[in-house]
């Protein structure tokens, strides 16, 4: 008898676990069923949304040869906003860290690559080492530690007190990068980006088969997806339900077991790393950066873009900050549209003065009106398509 | 001794305008428990008014004309975008009056333009002899222009009704309600106070020097001051902000010859690093209540 009951209870286990760990197809002709959590759990559990990703990404990846070079530039710099508005969604969205100091961890990425691809002969400091994968990492990891030099203070506070803290981050970062001369080249002046190339080869410059803005506009898509991917998988591991914690009740979470301290701090260093990162490649489009780009109207941009494209969600993240870097290029057309807006700086309603109160308008309007951003204005017109002809 | 003096005067007149700002900050975070972004641009919208109507009626007129404009200003922005949002997360308002000042800042400055605005004020840059030692007038006159603010609002919230109400909303929302003080008309009295507060702080922050389209910024620095006080007490905003006030204009006159590795301008950034030491030693600031929070 009681060498039975082990064994017995063996092959019981057996029969109830296998199931879930094999990796299991949904039923035939049922897919919107699921049988396990790893199936609920899958990258794209639908069919629907494995068709639509393969398109969105073939597009993505056609478009250059179909498109003018300055929208290429535009995207580029859009996909390289999403990477860091990605990093903002990872800790303000999942974790429920509200932070504005996003602009100084970019900005600490931006320098760190300039310094290590930099001219060693140059008027500003420069190691000359400009294989794109080392300066890449690099700045992902030297703003991931000035995230862990931030997170015991995320620790302590919460809320609106976290909020203040990392607003005067920003100031205290827009001195350092003013007054630091010899790296940042001093506020007016700037100094050249980060050189971005691959084994020798300079991927801004016009190549044999693709234009200089091509390989540049592949290369962060590339790069998006990658950091897209890596994001998406870490918030359905354990860390991103231990963040989702957090974040609904974080005295609530500590007690279930998971740990605060960790989890904070490793929401700020992620974060930060992908803000390093963002900051790096954010100015090897337009080759050339002052000091003064880091300030607090650069942290409200992210927030929007965090905030207009959805919480909590990396489509997101992506969504909101192609919409608010494609914004200006709309504005710009606003002068022949509307002839009471003018494109001259010095004038009153000029296209400049539009864009910041579009920046304003829109992220008091999402939020009071669509708190879900764009992924909720989806999924209320992919639920109106799915319930059709029914309103419930 | 005369140029510590000098200093002083100077740390407590500025800090008096830190100390305005801080008030708005702290009458709305009392009633909605709200950090308001907004008041930055509340500030340099009643510096605007300032400006523009000491032209027409004198600077002493101006003044209580454009606290007016704050004050309507504030109501107009707590009707609009602060009362549909009632119930949601503070964080949530707390962005969106992020975006209520990023708006207000675009039609403040186009009316500032790109030069310098000059407020009319009577003081400029001349000094009063005070016990030998001169002093700018500026300064003593926005530090006795606060202490009259700051003491009628005391008198306000000690012997009026309507502060009675604010006092018993700060304390508790829903206990006041069931007493039968309308929570929705205290709100809307807190923005309208503290868009008053942030248009008299915004009358002296030029005088003598005059305004542009960067001086919001100088509002920011009133947030290491409730920080510094306790995010939710009206006398640890009075403190902090002549405290911020006194420690940024000590590093002025001296950090140049201490500490010159430091950089110019370094006292733009010493409220933010008092705010970080503060808060790593005593995070409800020296008068806050600690939150008691339950799961």
């Amino acid at each position: 008898m009681t060498t039975m009951l082990p064994t017995k209870r063996e092959t019981s286990d057996a029969t109830v676990i296998a199931p879930t760990r094999r990796r299991s197809k949904p039923l035939r002709g049922r897919p919107g069923m699921f049988t396990t959590y790893a199936q609920e759990l899958r990258l794209l559990n639908t069919r629907p949304k494995r068709i639509w990703v393969s398109f969105i990404v073939l597009g993505a990846v056609l478009l250059p040869f179909g498109v003018a070079d300055d929208w290429l530039r535009l995207l580029a710099v859009g996909y390289v906003a999403a990477i860091g508005a990605i990093g903002l969604n990872l800790v303000t969205g999942y974790a429920g860290q509200v932070t504005l100091g996003h602009a100084f961890f970019l900005g600490v990425g931006a320098y760190t690559a300039a310094v290590i691809s930099g001219d060693p002969d140059g008027r500003t400091l420069g190691l000359g080492i400009t294989f794109l994968p080392v300066w890449l990492l690099a700045a992902g990891v030297v703003a991931g530690l000035c995230g862990l030099l931030v997170a015991p203070l995320a620790v302590r506070l919460r809320g609106l007190y976290l909020a203040i803290v990392t607003l005067g981050l920003v100031f205290l970062g827009e001195h350092i990068f003013k007054e630091w001369g010899a790296v940042t080249g001093g506020p007016g002046v700037g100094r050249s980006a980060a050189v971005p190339s691959l084994f020798g080869y300079e991927l801004d410059q016009d190549g044999p088969f693709f234009t200089g803005m091509q390989q540049m506009y592949l290369l962060m898509l590339a790069l998006l997806i990658i950091f897209a991917v890596l994001a998406r998988n870490l918030m359905r591991s354990k860390v991103g339900r231990a963040f989702a914690a957090v974040r609904d009740r974080d005295i609530a979470a500590e007690i279930m077991g998971v740990g605060l301290t960790k989890h904070k701090a490793l929401a700020f260093v992620v974060s930060s790393f992908y803000a390093g990162c963002a900051g790096a490649l954010f100015y090897t489009v337009t080759g050339f950066f002052d000091p003064g780009s880091f300030n607090l109207l650069l942290s409200v941009q992210f927030i929007a873009m965090v905030l207009i494209g959805g919480v909590a969600t990396i489509s997101g993240s992506i969504m909101g900050a192609l919409f608010i870097m494609l914004l200006p290029r709309f504005t710009q057309e606003l002068p022949s549209l509307l002839p009471v807006v003018s494109s001259s700086p010095t004038d009153f309603p000029n296209v400049f003065q539009v864009e910041s109160v579009l920046y304003g308008l829109l992220i008091i309007g999402f939020l009071i009106f669509e708190p879900r951003g764009l992924f909720g204005i989806w999924i209320r017109i992919r639920n109106y398509w799915k319930g059709w002809p029914f309103t419930y | 001794m005369s140029e510590l003096v000098e200093v002083v005067v100077r740390g407590l007149g500025t800090g008096s305008v830190y100390a305005l700002l801080a008030l708005g900050f702290v009458v709305i975070y009392r009633a909605t428990r709200v950090i308001s972004f907004a008041q930055p641009a509340f500030m340099v919208a009643g510096a605007v008014a300032v400006s523009f109507l000491s032209d027409e009626i004198g600077y002493a007129l101006a003044v209580p004309v454009a606290v007016l404009v704050g004050a309507a200003l504030g109501l107009a922005v707590e009707r609009t975008t602060i009362r549909p949002m009632i119930g949601k997360p503070v964080f949530v308002i707390a962005i969106i009056t992020l975006g209520v000042d990023v708006v207000v800042r675009v039609f403040v400055n186009a009316l500032i333009g790109t030069d310098v605005r000059q407020l009319g004020d009577p003081w400029g840059l001349e000094t009063v002899s005070v016990l030998g030692i001169a002093v700018q007038q500026r300064f003593v006159a926005s530090f006795v222009v606060t202490g009259l603010v700051v003491a009628a609002l005391f008198a306000f919230l000690r012997w009026t009704r309507y502060g009675l109400a604010m006092r018993a909303v700060a304390l508790d929302q829903e206990a006041s309600m069931a007493q039968g003080v309308s929570v929705g008309k205290v709100f809307a009295l807190s923005w309208a106070l503290a868009g008053g507060l942030a248009a008299v702080a915004g009358a002296f922050v030029g005088t003598g020097s005059g305004i542009d389209q960067t001086t919001y910024i100088v509002a920011f620095a009133a947030l290491p001051a409730i920080i510094l006080g306790g995010i939710d007490s009206i006398v640890g905003a009075v403190v902090g902000g002549l405290g911020v006030g006194l420690v940024q204009s000590l590093v002025a006159a001296y950090q140049p010859d201490v500490a010159p590795w430091l950089g110019s301008n370094f006292q733009v950034v010493t409220p933010y690093l008092l705010m970080l030491a503060v808060l790593l030693a005593r995070p409800y600031g020296l008068f806050g209540t600690p939150e008691v929070e339950r799961v």
